[in-house]
């Protein structure tokens, strides 16, 4: 009893922090969202940008590259899904790099608030919006012919492995974006890397038709394991006729490479943002 | 008690042949309730000198302390008796100025509520309301500046750090602004603010510390620093060269003090401590004495003044001594390794 008692007590303080960590997380996250919604290029990166890219890839490409067996645009749509993830590096990086730029973050850090709560923030309200980009273009993607085959459960399974791929993207891009501190630079320094390694994967192409070196990259390449995770949630047809572990594992593949890519990059955007902030 | 100690502040930018030593030995000690102006040029290391003390920037070495605690070892604790505003207007842009306010309020951990409630009194006192539901990219540079000011007094700080508040403001503004610092002060508040401008830490502060290239070169009252500038002149423009002579004697006559003769310019100078009745006593006696004049003033000391008598050299001439002081800088690292 007297142990029951006496540890509510104890604990009063550390849950309190807790609290105010989630609390100024949601005030900054509020912040973006509000501030974000008034700019066009938020507007355009939410809402123009995934119509185009369904349209484009699903019409353009679709009829042009010829995937034997498969719905190529069924095939398509996983890999636009996951490249337009990816791109929440672009938000990420170029809002962070922003707020440093004008001195917010300054003003943050002189308030008695959780040292987490501009990172965090951030996080969550970028990955809010990449939610609604999913959405949207998902929506886009039955208009053009894309169906789901495998039923709700997977279906949410896969865009839950959509959402933690944006998310440990985030912390890429802020990481990005703390390090550069210009919010042009990161513009472009978020996403230029990004291509490459994009196209280098099963996202648009099967790595069959590669050569044995880039297809061994591409078949290795967390890209390809979140795009075929997602074709095999959302029961797209693909032929997999790789035997690398990721590709005749894609979903475990995709879950290990998602985590990973967060255990790494979000102490170093943490610690970039406690470093950066003191110069 | 002392709201604000800072013991041998030092701050090095950089390293190497690059390293600039924007702090080197600050100290300072600011009773509760009063107001210090921290004078200086550009580069001086006011900003600098802000950043150490408000725990945005880590000491070299020094140690400080702010509404009773330490800097270094308490930061979470300061900030939550201070208020900020930096030298660049720092809101969100994309934001309301409510909005701003709201969200400062919040992480000043205040209820929703509260933050809404003080967001609408700061807006009034700072005359934004009308302004307040449109977002903050929209406003002038002086009403930014006002919503940035407006900003650090969201909770009732116990100490309040201004970084060059009146920069920008226009001079209805700026009376405002002094206005508001004053009331603050009343409610038993702690002010360090910096100003390029002598006038204004005149009017403002209890105490002025004027610092040059990292270090303090004065320290005291208004009153005492214009004694050490050498206070108040009249400086005369004479309309005919041949009139000099006639009306130095009469200066010098007039203030006892030594009469400095441009016969370029035809401008003569000469310390007053009469003030305007002095002023009023050499214009008379010129008129008398029928010497024409083109320009007439009492000159307060400036910034410029205090300089040119606190280190022998103006401002602007900042440049070479910067040169060597990284040279020196240089040097002592070099010595220490
Ligand atoms: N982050 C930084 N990195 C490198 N040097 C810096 C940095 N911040 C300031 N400095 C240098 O330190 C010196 C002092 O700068 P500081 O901003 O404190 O001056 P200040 O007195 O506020 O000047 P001003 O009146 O122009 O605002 C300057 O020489 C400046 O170039
Ligand atoms: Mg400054």
């Amino acid at each position: 009893m007297t142990a029951v008692q006496t540890s509510p007590g104890e604990l009063a303080p550390k849950s309190a922090g807790l609290k105010q960590v989630f609390q100024d997380t949601m005030v900054i996250a509020w912040r973006n969202i509000r501030g974000g919604l008034r700019v066009p290029d938020t507007q355009i990166y939410m809402f123009i940008q995934p119509i185009m890219f369904v349209v484009l890839f699903a019409y353009v490409f679709g009829g042009a590259i010829p995937v034997q067996g498969v719905n190529y645009r069924e095939y398509l749509m996983a890999g636009i899904f996951v490249q337009t993830m990816a791109f929440a590096v672009a938000p990420a990086s170029v809002g962070l790099s922003d707020d440093m730029h004008k001195g917010l973050i300054d003003r943050f850090r002189s308030l008695p608030m959780a040292r987490s709560g501009v990172i965090a923030g951030r996080v969550i309200s970028d990955l809010a919006s990449q939610f609604v980009v999913l959405i949207i273009m998902m929506i886009c993607g039955v208009i053009v012919g894309w169906r789901v085959h495998n039923g709700i459960g997977p279906f949410l399974g896969g865009v839950g492995l959509m959402l933690l791929f944006a998310f440990a993207m985030l912390w890429v891009g802020a990481l990005i974006g703390l390090a550069v501190g210009n919010p042009q630079v990161a513009a472009s320094a978020g996403l230029i890397w990004l291509f490459p390694v994009i196209f280098l994967s099963n996202a648009f192409v099967p790595p069959e038709t590669m050569p044995t070196v880039v297809q061994t990259m591409a078949e290795w390449n967390p890209i390809s394991a979140i795009v075929a995770a997602g074709r095999e949630l959302f029961g797209n047809e693909s032929i997999i006729v790789s035997d690398a572990w990721p590709m005749q594992h894609p979903v475990p593949a995709a879950l290990l490479w998602c985590v990973l890519i967060t255990v790494v990059f979000a102490p170093l955007a943490v610690r970039k943002y406690k470093a950066a902030a003191s110069k | 008690m002392n709201a604000i100690i800072a013991e041998g502040l030092t701050k090095t930018f950089g390293s190497g042949e690059k390293a600039v030593k924007a702090v080197s030995g600050v100290d300072l000690s600011v009773d509760e309730g009063t107001v210090v102006g921290i004078l200086g040029p550009n580069g001086a290391g006011k900003t600098t000198t802000v950043r150490m003390l408000t725990t945005l920037l880590p000491l070299d070495s020094g140690r400080a302390t702010v509404a009773g605690h330490d800097v270094v070892r308490e930061p979470q604790a300061v900030r939550a008796s201070i208020g900020l505003s930096g030298q660049f207007a720092a809101v969100d842009e994309n934001l309301t100025g409510r909005e701003n306010l709201w969200m400062f309020g919040r992480l000043y951990q205040l209820s929703s509520k509260e933050a809404k409630k003080r967001a609408d009194e700061l807006l009034e006192q700072f005359s934004l309301t009308d302004a307040a539901d449109r977002p903050s990219k929209t406003y002038s540079g002086g009403m930014r500046r006002r919503l940035d000011l407006a900003g650090s007094l969201v909770i009732h700080p116990r100490v309040l750090f201004l970084d060059e508040p009146t920069t920008g403001l226009d001079p209805a503004s700026r009376l405002d602004l002094w206005d508001v610092i004053r009331e603050r002060v009343s409610g038993g508040a702690t002010i360090l603010l910096t100003t390029q401008y002598l006038e204004e830490a005149d009017v403002l502060a209890d105490r002025i510390v004027v610092i040059d290239q990292g270090r303090i070169i004065a320290e005291g009252t208004a009153d005492e620093l214009k004694a050490k500038v050498g206070g108040e002149r009249i400086e005369v423009v004479v309309h005919d060269p041949d009139m000099l002579h006639r009306a130095t004697e009469i200066l010098q006559r007039g203030s006892g003090g030594q009469c400095q003769v441009d016969e370029h310019t035809r401008r003569l100078t000469v310390p007053s401590t009469a003030g305007s009745k002095g002023l009023v006593q050499v214009i008379r006696d010129l008129d008398e004495q029928q010497v024409d004049i083109d320009d007439i003033a009492l000159r307060r000391p400036t910034l410029d003044d205090v300089f040119l008598e606190l280190t022998g050299h103006k401002a602007e001439e900042k440049e070479t001594k910067d040169d060597q002081q990284s040279a020196d800088s240089v040097a002592t690292q070099g010595g220490a390794k």
